[in-house]
This record gives structure tokens, sequence and C-alpha cells, in this order.
């Protein structure tokens, strides 16, 4: 009885994943359940599959075998229905060098259906450290401030599921700190994360998964 | 969604506007060899055009093919356009057209003039100019799934030409066919419409084929 109620609970649940990369295989057997709230701490070393495992989760990458289901159904066939509850950040920040920081803010998330106003993009850069530097183009912005502008997105998504790919690389404390608060704010309201980090994020949560992967 | 893609890659276009003029200025120079090196023989030159004024335009728009996806791909941005809740071939669509207008209309608007270099008709610059206008979104279809085949390979460039340029033919023949019967004195119609429909074509088909190239490109 309690076992099925759990299995409900699990929005987000991963059976026997396997990714073959090239002609080596990353990992296979792996199984993940994930409840609203949840944090999930990826580790291993270089080369393990952590990136690979994140783009599987997000759909860019068809696993070899096994499935990811999303309420329940799968997400090769819940399609953009599963994508709209998705923000993914590669370590590629996804910021354009040519448009200003609020220009890709914007454009990034009208292209995502939710289109907000200059103020209210304004606002999260503000938030996000980078208040003066809203309209230069992010050519001329260091490697940390362009990965900030990147995180914006996470300030006025409305996405359930977090993907973030090493993330924290380049960022300062004060970054990393305001990243923090922000998964922290994701997870109270009821959200889930899944980090592929190395670092501590110190979180404080009950629901903490920490999933290693190996060579 | 679709103008914000086109507005978004308008932008940077304009904001990259040296690439946008190397592509027109290549078109320009190329055409105006021909008569440079043939000399005043106005009816050689005329036979001639149809067929330069033509392949000048192909070549040119491998130029700019290359960069379709690569500038999205490198920074990291095409991974988010796949991952926006909204068909992938409506993207695709969507950065085709803005390539489009950054690349193409600028050689249907230019090509009329350096046309006059061949001892045109202004009624035969008029078909020219149509013939392009109906021609060159082929192009740019049939070129994004070239652009998405080839990319992250090396050597993409070359590769593109390869695979690209043999399907472009179609339209060199129509539309190049359209001019040529235009400076015989016949009507160039039949050429048109089978153009346009060999537009209509592609547009049926290159968007679906682009998005799953993409998909596979990205893996």
């Amino acid at each position: 009885m309690l076992q099925s109620r759990r299995r409900t609970n699990n929005i987000l649940e991963v059976s026997k994943l396997g990714c073959v990369r090239g002609d080596r295989r990353l990992f296979s057997g792996l199984d993940l359940s994930v409840s609203p709230g949840t944090f999930v701490q990826l580790t291993g070393p270089n080369g393990s599959g952590k990136t690979s495992l994140l783009r599987i989760l997000c759909g860019l990458l068809p696993p070899a075998e096994g499935q990811v289901n999303w309420e329940g159904a799968n997400i090769r066939s819940l399609g953009e229905e599963y994508v709209a509850a998705v923000t993914y950040l590669g370590h590629r920040h996804g910021v354009k060098d040519e448009l200003t920081a609020i220009e890709n803010l914007r454009i990034s998330n009208a292209l995502n259906g939710v289109e907000i106003s200059n103020e209210r993009a304004g606002a999260a850069l503000k938030e996000m450290g980078l208040g003066g530097r809203e309209s230069l183009p992010a050519r001329f912005l260091s490697e940390g401030q362009r990965r900030r502008v990147g995180l914006a997105r996470l300030l006025v998504c409305n996405t359930k599921l977090w993907l973030l790919d090493e993330v924290m690389t380049s960022l300062d404390k004060g970054a990393v700190a305001l990243v923090r608060s922000l998964i922290q704010n994701h997870l109270t309201g009821g959200g889930i994360v899944i980090v592929a980090t190395h670092q501590d994020l110190e979180l404080s949560t009950d629901r903490f998964q920490r999933l290693e992967l190996t060579t | 969604m679709l103008r914000w893609i086109v507005w978004r890659d308008l932008m940077l276009a304009w904001r990259r506007r040296a690439d946008m003029l190397s592509t027109v200025f290549f078109f320009v120079i190329v055409v105006s060899l021909f008569p440079l090196g043939i000399g005043p023989e106005t009816q050689l030159l005329r036979t001639i055009a149809p067929g330069v004024v033509w392949v000048a335009a192909l070549l040119a728009s491998m130029l700019s093919l290359g960069r379709l996806f690569a500038n999205d791909y490198q920074d990291g941005t095409l991974e988010q356009l796949l991952l926006t809740p909204q068909p992938l071939f409506l993207v695709v669509l969507g950065k085709t057209l803005a390539h489009w207008i950054i690349a193409e209309v600028p050689l249907v608007l230019v090509a009329p003039l350096v046309g006059v270099q061949f001892d045109l008709s202004r009624e035969t610059l008029w078909i020219l100019f149509a013939s392009l206008l109906i021609g060159t979104p082929v192009l740019s279809l049939i070129g994004s799934v070239g652009a998405a085949l080839t990319l992250g390979l090396r050597g993409g460039g070359v590769l593109i030409s390869i695979l690209v340029l043999p399907l472009y033919i179609p339209a060199l023949i129509f539309g190049s066919g359209a001019v040529e019967a235009s400076i015989m004195g016949a009507t160039p119609a039949p050429h048109l419409y089978l153009l346009g429909a060999f537009a209509i074509v592609t547009l049926l088909f290159s968007p679906w084929a682009a998005a799953s190239a993409l998909r596979i490109s990205l893996e």
C-alpha cells in the first residue's frame, strides 16, 4: 500500500537506462525515481556519462536502452509537453555573443513560450548581479557573467524539472550562493533539480539523492 | 513563435553585417567577371547571362549556408532551440526564412543591376528578378537540409556543396530557362510555373528532413 503510494508520487522515473557513446558503454541498468521537491546530485569522474545522462533526461539524446517516464508516460511519446516542463542548462551557456543580456533572456524565454517584458528581464538580470550591464552585447561580458545571463533563465522560467550541467564552473562565491538559493526556492516550491557537479551545495532539504556514476 | 525565431536571426545577422555583405559582394564580383573577361560581344554575353547569374547565385548561397546552424551549434543555443516546446520543423522553417531574407533577398535585388552588364532588355531583367525571387527559397530550403546534415563535421563546407549543389539543378534549369525564353522572345511562364511547383515541393519536405537531420547531429 505504502509502496504503491510512493510509486505514484515519483513523477520522474528512470528504469534500466543504458547509454552507449561511440563503442563505449557509459552506464547500463540505471534506475532512478524522483519525487517533487527532490535534489539529485550527479557525481562521477570525467567521462563517466554525467552529461550524457542529463541529455537523455531532457530528451536530446535517445537512450540505448531503458526509458525515462514523466508522470507515468514515456518522454518520447510526450514530446513537446515534456519539453515545456524542463529547463536544461548545458555546459555551453546558450548565450548569443551578439545579443545583449536582456535580448538573450527575452528571446530564449519567448522561444520557450513565456514572453516577458523588458522590465521583468532587467529585474532578473539585476538579481543575478548584472545590474548596469543589461544592454551590453554578451561578448563584452566575462565568462562568469555570461554564465550568469544563462542562469537568469532559471529566475523567469516556470518549469518543474531543472537539469543543470556543471553550471557552477567559472562562477564566483557570490554567484554560487545565488544559484544555491535559486535551487532551494525551486525545491521548496515542489520542483525537481538534477545537477551534475562536484561541489557540495549544502542545501537544507531532506529529499536528497546522490547518484554516483563510475567508469 | 515563428516570428521570434525570424526576428532573432535577423537581429543576429544585422549585428554581423560583414557576413551578409560578403555574400552579395561575391555574387556581384563573380557575375561581373564574365563581361570583363569576354569583352563587348553582346550576342555571346546575352546567351550566357541566364546561366552565369543563376550559377553565381547558387555559389553565393553556398557561402552563407555553413553559418545557418553552425554558430548556434557552437554556443549551445541550438540545443536550447531543440528544447523549446514547439515542433522542430517550425524552428527550422523560421531559421530558413531568416536565411532567405538575409542571404538571398539581397541577391534577388541586385541581380537586375548586374544583369545590365549582359545587355539584357528591361523585360528580361524583370524575368531574371522574378525567376530568382521564386527560385531562391528553394536554395535556402534545400540548403537547410545540407547544413543540418553536415553540422559539426570537419570540412563540412566542402561536403555541403557536394550534397546540396546537385539538388539545386532543377531550380537552375527552370530558373535560367525562364530568362533564356525571355531573351528568345518566347514566354517564360511555363518555366516559372515549374520553378514555383518545385519551390512548393521543397517547402513541404525540407523542413522535416532538416529537423530530423538536426536531431541526429545533436545526439
